[in-house]
């Protein structure tokens, strides 16, 4: 049985930039205990010396000449952002830097 | 053109290609049905009719200047909400992308509009293509249109509902672990899954990439291999498409199975299968052997590791995939108050993302994580070569793999939410396609009557990579010898 505890889960979701509430966290907690624990049943697999499949990729891939090709101008390519500048090309974010 | 809802892809292609109908009569009359039917089924996310009549009489106009109508001329065809047409309002179903509209076309949708097909509109999904129920939806739940209390099956619930109740006869949907076959099989049509590589995954909404594939909803084989047809081959834009050539697939169509090995997994399909599911995919084999085909008994010994393996690695991808939505480049910002940056990029995903969304991410930043990596995602990954090496090996002695596409009949509207696990189950036979590569259809293969409801059985069949011409053959011969109905009866 694989224990998760609430401690855990906050550690995973601080990586994964997730703020949970304390509702999804004993949630979250039990669901992916549950879940984890039905996944051990794959280490009953022996795999000594098996390779691992990352991607299905044929040995040549589409590589293509580097070459310039028409894309987006800077103003498409913002305009979907929030807040973002659209007449400069610009995302805008919080002030990173300084206060 | 008697009864246009009915009408395949290819009649109306045949229909307007000859100029007995025009492509905006036929967008006009899918567009009435859309209305009629959607509120009681929620297929649909976006609908603009406007904007559909308009491409579809830039079709006329092409046709009317001579231009060749293309495979598809006026096919009125739905688009699952995780694949980019430009300008058109793309949100896989989340809140986190409500707003998005794309800069640019999916590779599939400028090769379908290049082929005269016109899209109608956006349907509804599971968040991000993450669900076996359309339940995930950030927009509500789908209803299967053989039995409204009921799901339509997930991912592309929307593509399989729309398809079922004539509102189109054509729709796109993606499969990650089963997300076209089995709501085709929920919903009484078919679903095709390609293999991977086949088809370009440029603008498509990733959610685990070495496992994504963009496929077809039709409701017969014919009118699935007619868009396969359209949407193979290689993609500048995408370095996984792969450059195999793509064969004459309606020319595959022969109807004939004489000599062909079916293989079936007696094994893994034996157990944990409902008795309608079950009986009903005996008929069907029984229907291929008496055309001649021949059952041979193959072991896929790994097979039942599929789901732990798919979830590991799925998730894995996912959380890596999930990463861009940061309230940053598009789609949902915080507006809460918001301490910096990193504070920013947490409100934001924390308020655009559902629960199953959320839950998976947690689970593939856990696997990913150190200390858990070996243990959980390399050794999925090492199942996976196992399983890839299961069907190579059952291969050698079938030509085609038959199971069910689902253990069970669609089910209960809110019946299974409480518990991710069994929902996950439930996937048994059509994650293994995935995480092998394999191109694998599911078509009509009878019905199953309960608590009074008939309800749609999908039958499945997968092939060698590559291998469509054989894995459409078969379907589309079992489709004719089965000629189950594949519209639902108006609700």
């Amino acid at each position: 049985m694989s224990a998760l505890t609430i401690a855990d889960v906050e550690r995973i979701a601080a990586l994964a930039h997730l703020d949970l509430t304390a509702d999804e966290k004993t949630r979250f907690a039990r669901q992916l205990a549950d879940i984890l624990d039905y996944a051990q049943q794959l280490q009953r697999v022996n795999t000594e010396g098996v390779p691992a499949t990352a991607h299905m990729h044929a040995a040549a891939g589409m590589e293509r000449d580097d070459a310039l090709q028409p894309s987006l101008s800077p103003q498409q390519a913002v305009a979907n952002a929030p807040d973002a500048a659209v007449d400069a090309g610009l995302f805008r974010v919080p002030r990173v830097i300084g206060g | 053109m008697a009864d246009r809802a009915a009408a395949s892809a290819r009649a109306i292609r045949d229909d307007v290609t000859a100029k007995r109908a025009s492509a905006v009569e036929v967008c006009r009359d899918a567009l009435q049905r859309i209305e009629a039917s959607n509120p009681a089924l929620n297929s649909f996310l976006l609908v603009d009719p406007e904007d559909a009549l308009a491409r579809a009489a830039k079709v006329d106009a092409r046709i009317a200047a001579g231009e060749a109508p293309g495979a598809l001329a006026g096919v009125p065809v739905a688009i699952k909400d995780n694949l980019c047409v430009r300008g058109m309002k793309t949100t896989a179903a989340s809140k986190i992308l409500e707003t998005y509209r794309p800069p640019y076309d999916a590779t599939v949708i400028q090769r379908l509009e290049a082929a005269g097909a016109v899209i109608v509109g956006k349907t509804n999904c599971d968040e991000f293509a993450m669900g076996s129920s359309n339940e995930n939806s950030a927009f509500g739940p789908v209803r299967n249109p053989w039995a409204l209390s009921r799901t339509p099956g997930g991912s592309s619930g929307g593509s399989a509902a729309a398809v079922a109740a004539a509102q189109v006869p054509l729709a796109l949907g993606s499969d990650t672990g089963g997300s076209i076959r089995q709501p085709a099989s929920f919903c009484g049509v078919v679903g095709l899954k390609p293999t991977y590589g086949r088809v370009s995954r440029y603008g498509l909404l990733a959610f685990a990439s070495s496992l994504d594939q963009i496929g077809p909803f039709a409701r017969t084989v014919e009118d699935a291999a007619l868009t396969l047809g359209v949407i193979a081959g290689p993609d500048r834009a995408d370095a996984t498409s792969s450059r195999e050539p793509v064969p004459d697939l309606m020319a595959a169509l022969t109807g004939d199975v004489k000599g062909l090995r079916v293989g079936v997994p007696r094994t893994f399909v034996s157990e944990g299968v409902d008795e309608g599911v079950k009986a009903a995919f005996d008929a069907a084999l029984a229907v291929l052997e008496r055309a001649g085909a021949r059952l041979v008994d193959i072991e896929l010994p790994h097979a039942p590791y599929g789901v732990p393996a798919y979830y590991l690695v799925c998730t894995a991808e996912a959380s890596s995939n999930l990463a861009r939505y940061d309230g940053v480049k598009y789609g949902y910002r915080s507006k809460a108050a918001a301490d910096g940056l990193q504070a920013m990029y947490t409100h934001s995903r924390s308020e655009g993302f559902g629960a199953e969304v959320k839950r998976r991410i947690m689970l593939g930043t856990y696997v990913l994580s150190a200390g858990y990596y070996d243990a959980f995602y390399l050794k999925a990954q090492q199942v996976r070569t196992l399983l890839r090496r299961d069907y190579d090996r059952a291969f050698e002695a079938a030509d085609v793999i038959a199971m069910p596409t689902s253990p069970i009949p669609p089910f209960g509207l809110g019946e299974k939410t409480d518990d991710p696990l069994q929902m996950y189950l439930a996937d048994i036979f059509t994650v293994s396609a995935n995480l092998a590569g394999v191109p694998a259809i599911s078509v009509p293969g009878g019905f199953v009557e309960h608590d009074g409801d008939r309800l749609p059985i999908g039958f499945q069949l997968a092939a060698r990579p590559f291998d469509e011409p054989t894995l459409l053959r078969a379907a589309d011969a079992y489709q004719r010898l089965a000629a189950w109905p594949t519209i639902a009866p108006p609700s």
